[in-house]
């Protein structure tokens, strides 16, 4: 394996989390609904995603029980934002430290605990071709899963009734209102599913990328997944390539690092959110107007009767 | 999390207060422990943690501990304070960004002692204790000079500050004086604590041709990444075997319970008084955990030289020591860098083709 292969290998596992967790988040963006409490589901699905994956000796339950807890902890914020129409913004940040602090008792029992690699998928074959092999054909579930997601997710939000209905509610709430539309319903089914999202990029984390728990694993993952939706402009297409430049700058800034580049560190540390920004700024330059943001994003829906 | 310690922690102590004010008690020394992370961080906290249960265990009824974890720096004083209202005749903070906040509240209550690790300002009541552990990173250097194959042994470090600088330096040294032509690379994370991007940085190192990782921060992410892939590293603060039983070769575990029993017991006989300890290999404050996963003949070496540390008959930073440009080091100790030398180092030493970021 060439020292080149070996980097892209990381870039992808760096990635797959982030786009995991943003992917979900642009579902319930896309509803007209802004959750900031990613972080906290995040962490939440990675506690207990550990937890029962040492419990019950099993990845595959550890990863449902990752996506029920941050499905669990979106249906709380549903509750709040919906049920009680509370603020959002307000909302997702107690969702945030509460997911954080939850993850910490729940975890707690099983700090020091570790897990075996996951297996990778190897496709016969076509993982020996040369550079690319590995790279498309050697990996494991959770990365040709986020792709998978991605398209999916593309297909529904551009190509299906169903996403049509949940973009429209996402525009104008009052209007999809008076076409009869379910808000609530679509609005909380949306939730529910950046929920589990962000539980599964939890679960990725403690699983598959450290294999250990410990609090605070989570180290900001979760906002990054939400700046990574606002880079998309909302669009799954730009949140995998966003996603994907951010683990490469990532991983590539230790590498110059180690390559001794004479470029100090914590310059190199900042050139992932530089990239970020600079990339914002190109994309908003190109297309000259308003980024594509629904029109009720972050708006509480509290319909006349 | 910090708030649900701190608030539990209150209350409880706060129940305390109130079931021991009418009782004749207060014979019971009531020891006060601040964290700066959680219990469970594998690795600075859980080591202080350990030295609490030590002093539970050494004095059993006539001491009672506290611990408030997760405490941030900059509110500290908060819980300070708070552990000094409520009875304790012994605190200990555990974080050098508490050094501010101890000193003010020791001021308030001259009464209490208080210890602080890691800092360097001191009060008739306030002590001060920190341990070397570039002593250790001596011998894992000479470990990591003979076990590597490919020549060039890495390092992922937190942040560029003196303690981390020492220990790179120390490290580098024990390497050459086992293999002259040993190179080193080294990776800033930029956090002490950030698994995820750890890991990356060991396989970054790993990738390019490291086969033996050390480390200075604070989770097993990296060593972990060693393991993975078939390679060997060190743990760091807290034996970290399970995490990757076959590639430790060994760790550099902070051991701070005979200190803290030490000065429990000190306090308890009427004796403490104010001080500035930095215990090395032979004060018990760092130890080595076995040594295993290697040859015979390395593991001898590398017992002989801890040997030779603990009996003071070698010195990591024994002169002459030249900077990176080739100029010596003035020599401000007894034939070896002084302690404040070595407490504020801030270049790398020469060998290193790194630059240091500044």
């Amino acid at each position: 394996m060439t020292t080149f292969e070996a980097i892209l290998l990381t870039i992808v596992t760096a990635s797959t989390p982030l786009l995991i967790a943003a992917m979900g988040e642009l579902v319930t963006e896309r509803s007209g609904v802004l959750n900031l409490g990613v972080e906290g589901m995040m962490a939440m699905g990675a506690a207990c995603s550990f937890a029962a994956a040492v419990t019950f000796d099993s990845t595959l339950l550890g990863v449902a029980a990752g996506i029920l807890a941050g499905a669990l902890m979106s249906a709380l914020f549903a509750l709040v934002v919906l049920g009680f129409a509370a603020n959002q913004v307000g909302s997702g940040l107690a969702l945030t430290i509460l997911g954080l602090g939850l993850a910490g008792l729940i975890g707690a029992p099983f700090v020091g605990s570790r897990r075996d690699p996951i297996a990778v998928v190897d496709v016969p074959g076509l993982s020996d071709m040369p550079l690319i092999g590995r790279l498309f054909f050697e990996q494991d579930l959770f990365v040709y899963g986020s792709i998978a997601l991605t398209v999916l997710v593309a297909f529904y939000l551009t190509r299906t009734r169903s996403g049509l209905m949940l973009r429209s509610v996402g525009e104008n709430h009052t209007s999809a209102h008076g076409l009869g539309l379910p808000v609530w319903r679509i609005r909380f089914l949306a939730i529910l599913f950046g929920g589990a999202c962000s539980g599964l990029a939890g679960a990725y984390l403690a699983l598959v990328y450290t294999r250990f728990w410990s609090p605070g694993m989570t180290a900001g993952r979760g906002w990054i997944a939400l700046a990574l939706v606002v880079f998309a402009a909302w669009r799954p297409g730009w949140a995998l390539v966003g996603a994907y430049i951010f683990g490469a700058a990532t991983v590539l800034q230790l590498h110059a690092q180690a390559a001794q580049f004479g470029v100090p560190s914590q310059v190199l540390s900042a050139v992932p959110y530089l990239a970020t920004i600079l990339a914002l700024l190109a994309l908003s330059i190109r297309r000259g107007r308003a980024i594509g943001a629904p029109g009720s994003l972050g708006m509480p829906f509290v319909p006349d009767r | 999390m910090v708030s649900r310690s701190l608030i539990g922690i209150l209350a409880g102590a706060a129940a305390l207060a109130l079931s021991a004010g009418g009782a004749a008690a207060q014979q019971k020394l009531k020891v006060g422990f601040i964290y700066v992370g959680p219990v469970g961080d594998h690795g600075w906290s859980y080591q202080h943690d350990v030295g609490r249960k030590a002093i539970e265990k050494a004095f059993g009824d006539k001491v009672e501990t506290t611990y408030v974890e997760s405490v941030p720096e900059a509110d500290s004083e908060r819980a300070i304070e708070q552990l000094a209202r409520t009875g304790h005749g012994l605190i200990f903070t555990t974080s050098f960004g508490f050094m501010e906040p101890t000193l003010k509240v020791a001021k308030k209550y001259p009464n209490i002692k208080f210890e602080h690790a890691t800092g360097f300002k001191r009060a008739p009541n306030l002590s001060t204790y920190a341990a070397k552990f570039h002593e250790g990173r001596y011998i894992i250097g000479q470990i990591a000079g003979k076990m590597s194959k490919s020549g060039t042994i890495g390092y992922v470090g937190a942040f560029p500050i003196p303690e981390v600088v020492a220990g790179i330096n120390s490290y580098f040294l024990g390497a050459q004086s086992v293999n002259p032509n040993i190179k080193i690379k080294v990776v800033w994370a930029n956090s002490w604590y950030d698994p995820a991007k750890e890991a990356d940085a060991a396989k970054a190192l790993l990738d390019q041709g490291v086969d033996i990782i050390a480390q200075h921060t604070d989770s097993p992410a990296p060593i972990q990444a060693a393991e993975a892939r078939g390679k060997f590293g060190f743990g760091q603060a807290s034996d970290m075997e399970r995490f990757a039983p076959k590639a430790q070769l060994t760790a550099i575990v902070d051991d701070w319970s005979k200190y803290y029993v030490d000065r429990t017991k000190a306090v308890l006989d009427g004796n403490w008084k104010s001080q500035d300890v930095w215990g090395g290999i032979d004060s018990g404050m760092v130890v080595m955990s076995p040594y295993k996963n290697m040859p015979d003949d390395v593991k001898k070496m590398a017992e002989e030289t801890e040997a030779a540390i603990k009996s003071g008959k070698l010195n990591p930073f024994k002169c002459p020591i030249a900077k990176q440009d080739g100029s010596q080091v003035e020599c401000k100790g007894n034939g070896a860098l002084s302690d404040e030398q070595v407490l504020g180092m801030n270049f790398y030493v020469k060998g290193i083709d790194d630059k240091l970021p500044q």
